[in-house]
Formats: structure tokens, sequence, C-alpha cells
């Protein structure tokens, strides 16, 4: 909606004045000219934006580049690498995705590249920004906003690309149960930025709720910090993690009970316990197995969902994939959405990890920078990285991305089909 | 389902497991039995010792070629490689080490099986280390040379 001439308003929260102008806006708004913040308004004119600085939005950038592309690429933190900073353990696959390597230095050599085109001008870097909307763009090319903050004061910028590549990450699941919102229950992403990037302990003794990899993992680096891991609860019958992640903790004491979760975490104020239960067949409590524990921190690693909020806004078309963590856009095996130039990749375009992110990034990147004219041998590229990825995801633990990743391909034929 | 996908602990006979003289010889000992996409192991070792068909199937060492020298251990992500080599009555175990304190050569240490269960001491042979990673090298009683997979350094 449009309030008195300004758009993307949600009317359902402006308040109601006298003389109040509102309309129906039918169509993409124009970013309008007014100062924000009594700073003017800059406009910047790339070939390729990507949004998010993460294993994904880096591969792609430096793709890009690599194919002769003007890059510009944006991320609210004050620094790059994404999730890869806080991943302290060493990564799984072959030497061409930096197996053996710890996350946290994958992100230095990703940085190091970065730098590289930055200086020769292949590549804009803009931190601590946010990229706020999509607009009306001039003929082929697309327009968004982005808002910069400098200290506590921000600029507007126009962003004109003839392509953009989402690469957003994700949100982390929340869990239903009495007492979650009590201080000390944290998401297992909010422990490793306190733990591994700030350097702050969480808690002194926690309970993780998730035996997937990031549950696994997290509370391996816990016991790093010094911190005690009391146990980790997993609804499922099975620990859905990598067994070798499941050993390193066991080894170290740690229980992993299958079939349990928590049913309530209680305190004055704060987490001071949780109730822990033990659950049947069909997921549900068993009375009388509940055990009380003691624990200041409950860690709740049980999984991701796409940020896709801004390819909604471009209208992309969208699809509930659960394989894929929920609402994702439809996107081709080249991560190309059903709108042209627009480009998806990493756990934007489906919860996976970062190995598989990073090689989706390469992809998207060489496509995006193919679309508009570069191209150093870019399909040959394209398809190496295809059946990387293929590779990837054959084994067991690939059942559920290449599901996921089936039934987009499945959507959009039906969608193309439809038109 | 088995067993280790509900507990996260392996048993021996989830393992292939070497004989008695290539124990005598030394001999890596991969924990991996889960098919997953890596293969940083066969990369790392010298005499092509490690195996795979893919990059998702499970390690196979061929123990007659392996020579013990644990270049691997510090490779794998999963932490899951150990070199075995048992003497007379004792067993040299090699294992990957991610906490501090580090350990130190000649200290006494409690030895831990694969539920972390403290089974006795041991003493620290020696202290490589591989990046963050430390391959320690213990001694322990050479019936528990298939048992212990970790240490603790008590303060």
């Amino acid at each position: 909606m449009r309030v008195n001439g300004i758009p993307n308003v949600r009317t359902c929260i402006a308040p109601l004045k006298e003389g109040i102008h509102v309309e129906i806006q039918h169509k993409l708004a124009s970013l309008p000219d007014a100062k924000f913040e009594n700073i003017a308004k800059q406009t910047i004119d790339v070939d390729v934006l990507v949004v998010g600085a993460g294993p994904a939005g880096l591969c792609a950038s430096i793709e890009a580049a690599k194919q002769g592309a003007k890059v510009l690429l944006v991320d609210e933190n004050l620094f790059i690498g994404g999730q890869l900073v806080k991943q302290t353990h060493k990564f799984f696959g072959s030497k061409a995705e930096k197996a053996g390597t710890r996350g946290i230095e994958i992100a230095k050599e990703l940085d190091d590249e970065i730098k590289k085109f930055e200086k020769k001008g292949n590549i804009i870097l803009m931190l601590n920004s946010t990229v706020i909307g999509y607009y009306e763009g001039d003929g082929e090319k697309h327009k968004l906003g982005l808002i910069k903050r400098i200290d506590y004061n921000s600029q507007l910028f126009e962003i004109n690309c003839k392509t953009v590549i989402f690469a957003c990450g994700a949100m982390e699941n929340m869990l239903l149960f009495p007492g979650n919102d009590l201080p000390g229950v944290y998401g297992a992403g909010a422990v490793q930025t306190l733990m591994n990037v700030y350097g702050v302990k969480p808690g002194n003794k926690v309970i993780m709720v998730g035996a997937g990899n990031v549950g696994l993992i997290v509370s391996y680096q816990l016991l790093q910090a010094g911190i005690m891991v009391d146990r980790v609860v997993e609804a499922a019958p099975i620990i859905g993690g990598y067994h070798v992640h499941a050993a390193k903790l066991r080894r170290c004491g740690v229980p992993i009970m299958t079939s349990h979760s928590i049913k309530e975490a209680y305190g004055d104020g704060k987490v001071e316990g949780v109730i822990v239960v033990k659950l049947d067949e069909k997921w549900q409590p068993i009375n009388g197995s509940e055990e009380k524990v003691d624990c200041d921190t409950v860690c709740l690693a049980v999984g991701l969902t796409p940020a896709t909020r801004l390819l909604s806004q471009i209208g992309v078309e969208m699809r509930t994939v659960p394989e894929a963590g929920g609402y994702v856009a439809l996107h081709d095996d080249s991560m190309k959405t059903t709108v042209n130039g627009v480009y998806v990749a990493g756990d934007s375009s489906g919860i996976e990890e970062a190995s598989t992110a990073m090689i989706e990034g390469k992809i998207a990147g060489i496509s995006a920078a193919l679309s508009v004219g570069y191209d150093k041998k870019a399909k040959t590229l394209i398809k190496q990285y295809q059946k990387v990825l293929e590779k990837l995801r054959e084994g067991p633990f690939g059942d559920k991305p290449r599901d996921a990743k089936n039934k987009i391909a499945k959507f959009l034929e039906e969608n193309y089909a439809k038109i | 389902m088995q067993k280790y996908e509900k507990d996260g602990v392996l048993s021996l006979e989830d393992l292939k497991l070497p004989s008695k003289e290539q124990l005598d010889k030394g001999v890596a000992i991969i924990e991996c039995v889960q098919e997953i996409p890596c293969n940083p192991c066969v990369d790392s070792c010298p005499v092509k010792a490690v195996s795979m068909k893919d990059i998702n199937a499970v390690p196979v060492v061929d123990f007659d070629k392996c020579i013990g020298c644990g270049k691997c251990i510090g490779i794998c992500p999963g932490l899951a490689i150990f070199v075995v080599k048992t003497k007379d009555d004792k067993a040299l175990i090699s294992l990957p080490y991610e906490f501090l304190p580090e350990p130190i050569v000649g200290q006494k240490v409690k030895s831990l099986d694969r539920e972390g269960k403290i089974v006795g001491d041991a003493e620290v042979k020696k202290v490589v280390k591989n990046g963050k990673t430390m391959i320690v090298t213990i001694e322990v009683e050479k019936d528990l040379a298939m048992i212990i997979r970790n240490i603790r350094v008590e303060l």
C-alpha cells in the first residue's frame, strides 16, 4: 500500500490520521529521491549484486568477478564469512572443497580472494549494509534499495544491477515448550556467535536439543570452550548428524539420548533446569518418564528455515518444500529463479551445508556473469560444478537435499508448463 | 537400525580389524562407517593404503600396505582415525585431540573408552601438532588397544 505517496507501507500498523491518503499499490514502487537521515541518496551500477557474504555469496562474487563481471557484494555484518567464521571444525568433502580445512580458515582464504578483486576494482564490498527492498527498475535492470550504516547514521543507496544473487542464508528454527522465553534459551547459531566470534561463555551447563550435525558440532565446541554439556536430546529415534561427530562427543562422556525431548524449561527469571521426557514411536511424551535436569543453558539446534523474503517481494515463484526447510524460490540447475536475472544460492535456496553452498554459489556467480555476456569457459565450468554437486549429494546423507532439489525442479517444470 | 545410530558408540563388530601381526607393525584404524561425502584420508596417505570407491564410500585400509605413519589422523575432519601399534604386553595408541591443556610427554592421563568412561591411566609418549589438532600417542595395556579412544588431562 501507498500512504501519502510513500510506497511499501504496512497499513495494518500505520496510524490513522485526519486527511491521510491511502492507495492500493498495483506494482513495484519507485525508490524515492528524498534525503534519508539528511544524507543524499547514492547510486551504484554493477553487473551482479550479491546479497550475503557467507560461503555461497563469497564464492558467487569471486566466480562472477573471475568471469569479468563488476560485482557488488553486500552483507549486514561487520565482517564477511557468514556462518563460516563460527565453524572451528574441519570441513568434510574433497580437496577441491577445502576438506580438512576449518570453516574459519576457509573464510580467511575467501576474504583474501575478495580483497584481490577489490584492488582490481571488480568487486565492491559493502559491509554493515542491508538490502531493504526491490523497486521498479530502469529498463532491463533491477533496482534495489540498500541502507549502509555509518556510525549511528545510515545512508540510502540505489543499486542498479543487471543480475542479483540472493545468498541470504537461513534463520534458526524455534521449538515450542513452556519456558522457551526464559533467558538462557539460545539457538545453536547464537551460542556459536557468542562463543566463537565474541569469546563469551553462554553458560556453564548446557542441554543441547537436536542431534543433527549442528547440535553435535556445537556441543563439541562447547566442551572445547570448557563448558559442560550435560546431554544431547534428540526427538527422532536416530542421530541425524554424522556418526563421527556423535562419536567425538560420546568419547568425551556426553550422552546422546534419542527419542527424548524437553517438556519444559523452568527457573526464576532465567533457566535453572529443564524437564527431559522420553518419546514413544509416535513422538509423543511417555507419562512418568519425566526427569528434572539442572542446567543454566538450553541450546536449540532444531533446524533452519531459508531466508527468502526479498525473493518473495520480487515475485519469483515460490513453493513450500519441506525437505528444503520451508518456503523456497523455484530455481533451475544454473540457480536461476523464475524472474530473469534473479539467482539464488546456498541455504536461501534450500537448507544444506557449507560445502554445497559454496559450489551453488560458484554456479550462480558464473551463470549470472554469463547471462550479461561474460564468458570465460563459463558453460564448461558450470557443468563441472554441477557434476561435483551431484557427487556430493549421492550418498545417504544427500537424500534430503537431493529430494528437495528434485521437487524444486518438478515444481519449476509444472510452472513453465502452466505458462 | 544400527546401534551406533541410536547412541553414537561403535562396537568392534562394526569395524574391520587388523590381524595380530598387522597390529604389531602398527596400522591406522578408521572408525568411519557411514557413507558421507568426504575423502581427505585417501589423499593424505603416502603409500596409498586408504582407498574409496567414490567420495561417498566408506574408507578401506589395506593393513598390509599401511605403515602406521599417522598422516591421516590429523587430516580427518571427523577425528575418526587412530593408529594402534602393539608391542609385547603394551599398546601405543595415537589419537586426535583438540582440548586444553595440552598433554605433555611423560604425563599420566586418564584413558577413556568410546563412551567416555575412564578405564585407567595412560602415559603420554608423543605429542605432534597438526594445525590445531594434536596427535597424542599414549601407552596402555595391550588388551585395551581397541578399547581406548580418548584421554582426559587432569589438572
